[in-house]
């Protein structure tokens, strides 16, 4: 049975639908990536896995237990690292881990190979508060705590959301050799480039999954043609495109703006001479769709067709 | 020189024994976007608050919208806005009581402040949620808002620290639409990120290690300098020699 499994899970909060049917499952020593803009219900699935709310309806099995009849079962087995930084503020680095390492009945010597890796890095400030650690080092102390009962599954909810690339990036490897633990873990995230690291993602948006696959498949999985522009004056060639009555979607993408268009064959020499004619000197291409690109046609979609 | 709203040279902080930030210098123009990259710990935020006038440099020079860091802070107050992804409202004040709040804060006149909140609210489509508490927004609503209210007041520059943190695709491209608009009428951006895809938006970016200054050009430039396909790889292969960290 998948470590966790989640089954047609609603809840609302008032007239605030935040799940409206979600359902997945995780394998062992699968990395299960969400992502989906903040107010999605990501935090709202997190805290029904990790047995801190009821789902209204629909059932989810983690690490083999109900959570609603035996949540004291997964509460021993499970590590969650929530979003906001939720360790003791005035404990030093040591008494923190040495606190969550007491409360789920082991000790830091029992599990350090798990957490060596991480723990050596903060290890020379193990006397310092935790509230006074900057924000990278704060993170690996929170993931050290949830990791010390060595949990079953693992679940993350933006752990990196504040944090420099590199950091992130030795974060990320720290998750890929709980993996070969054979550790189970769900991790949320805004950053897309992370997406790409996860087994497979789910795209989350207004309480429902819009899409569940391999990283490769759902850029696969786009369909129309993509195309990237970039001229002198980024500005105006955002409004010049938009006004152009080819283009369907078209939006921001750091250096090039992207676009899709509507039916078939695009003639790009017509747009060249229309951008040509408002001023710019610009480069369209063809390009391959990324995550983002998923996500960006995905949610443009779904809002579609909620109106 | 009119057309140059920052301008540094050698601009050194020292706390005790530690230069936080080591003889940067560097010129900002006018409508130019420019992002102030590093890792954590590398200087960002000591810089900024000498730039916005909320800390005074060791040595060096500043100038900020024509006035000296050293000696005009209040007069660089007036005339920047600032917004970090920490502190921008206040979660228990009303829309538009906050844009209230912070217009006047800023000396504007009752009437111009109606008028132009009438008109902020209907073009972020916030006109029902004029009433609500900012607490009950969706973050990206309240970065919108806040990057809003940040620059209500037309100042030269805006200071954006980390405004798009925990922000999803979608929202962060409206973001930076809000930012290409708001160079567009003149403003001047200086803004720092974590993401270095978003460094690609801006027209030229510097990067900062150890507290000083080891890069600065156009995003195209850079990748060029460094052999790296992304801006992601331009900031690793500068981090990798850090001495210190955080």
């Amino acid at each position: 049975m998948n470590p966790v499994i989640v089954n047609d899970i609603h809840k609302h909060y008032g007239d605030v639908q935040a799940l409206r049917g979600v359902s997945f499952e995780a394998g062992r020593g699968e990395i299960f990536g969400i992502i989906g803009p903040d107010g999605a219900g990501k935090t709202s699935l997190f805290r029904i896995m990790t047995t801190l709310i009821l789902p209204d309806s629909g059932t989810c099995r983690v690490a083999g237990f109900d959570v609603v009849k035996e949540y004291k079962e997964i509460r021993k087995r499970v590590g969650y690292m929530p979003g906001r930084f939720s360790l003791y503020q005035d404990m030093s680095v040591e008494e923190n881990l040495t606190f969550f390492a007491a409360v789920f009945g082991t000790t830091i010597e029992e599990n350090y190979h798990l957490v060596a890796d991480i723990y050596r890095q903060i290890e020379p400030f193990k006397t310092r508060r935790a509230g006074k650690l900057s924000g990278g080092m704060k993170q690996k102390l929170a993931l050290c705590c949830a990791l010390i009962h060595k949990p079953e599954v693992l679940f993350l909810d933006e752990p990196t959301t504040g944090v420099d690339p590199v950091s992130r990036k030795e974060f990320w490897e720290m998750l890929k050799r709980l993996k070969a633990e054979g550790i189970t873990m769900v991790v949320s995230t805004p950053y897309m480039d992370e997406a790409r690291l996860c087994d497979r993602i789910a795209l989350i948006k207004d309480g429902r999954f819009l899409g569940i696959d391999k990283p490769n498949n759902i850029t696969a999985s786009f369909r129309t043609p993509l195309w990237a522009a970039k001229s002198q004056h980024m500005y105006h060639l955002l409004n010049d495109l938009r006004a152009y009555p080819d283009i369907d979607n078209c939006y921001v993408s750091g250096e090039y703006h992207h676009f899709t268009t509507r039916g078939e064959g695009f003639d790009t020499d017509a747009l060249n001479r229309y951008l040509t004619s408002k001023g710019h000197a610009a480069e369209v291409k063809q390009i391959e769709a990324t995550i983002e690109d998923c996500y960006m046609h995905l949610a443009k979609t779904a809002s579609r067709e909620s109106e | 020189m009119t057309d140059i709203v920052i301008h540094t040279k050698d601009l050194t902080k020292q706390f005790g024994t530690f230069t936080a930030v080591d003889h940067i210098s560097f010129d900002v123009q006018r409508g130019e976007i420019f992002g102030f990259l590093g890792a954590n710990g590398a200087g960002k935020t000591t810089a900024m608050r000498m730039l916005c006038g909320l800390s005074i440099p060791t040595s060096g020079e500043g100038w900020v919208a024509g006035f000296d860091i050293a000696t005009q802070q209040e007069d660089i107050k007036k005339h920047i806005g600032y917004m970090s992804q920490k502190f921008s409202l206040y979660e228990d004040l009303k829309v538009w009581e906050n844009i209230r709040l912070y217009a006047g804060i800023y000396g504007m006149k009752t009437d111009e402040i109606e008028r132009k909140t009438r008109l902020l609210l209907d073009k972020l489509h916030f006109t029902k949620e004029c009433n609500a508490l900012v607490k009950s927004l969706p973050l990206g609503w309240k970065q919108k808002l806040a990057f809003s209210v940040s620059i209500f007041h037309e100042p030269q520059i805006v200071f954006l620290d980390e405004p798009t943190g925990g922000v999803d695709p979608e929202t962060r491209r409206q973001f930076w639409e809000m930012i290409y608009e708001a160079a567009d009428r003149g403003i001047t951006v200086f803004v720092t990120t974590h993401y270095m895809d978003e460094a690609e938006y801006c027209n030229r970016v510097s990067i900062m290690v150890d507290g000083r200054i080891d890069a600065l050009d156009t995003p195209s430039r850079l990748k060029q300098q460094f052999n790296a396909h992304s801006m992601d790889q331009v900031f690793r292969r500068l981090a990798r020699k850090a001495e210190r960290s955080e």
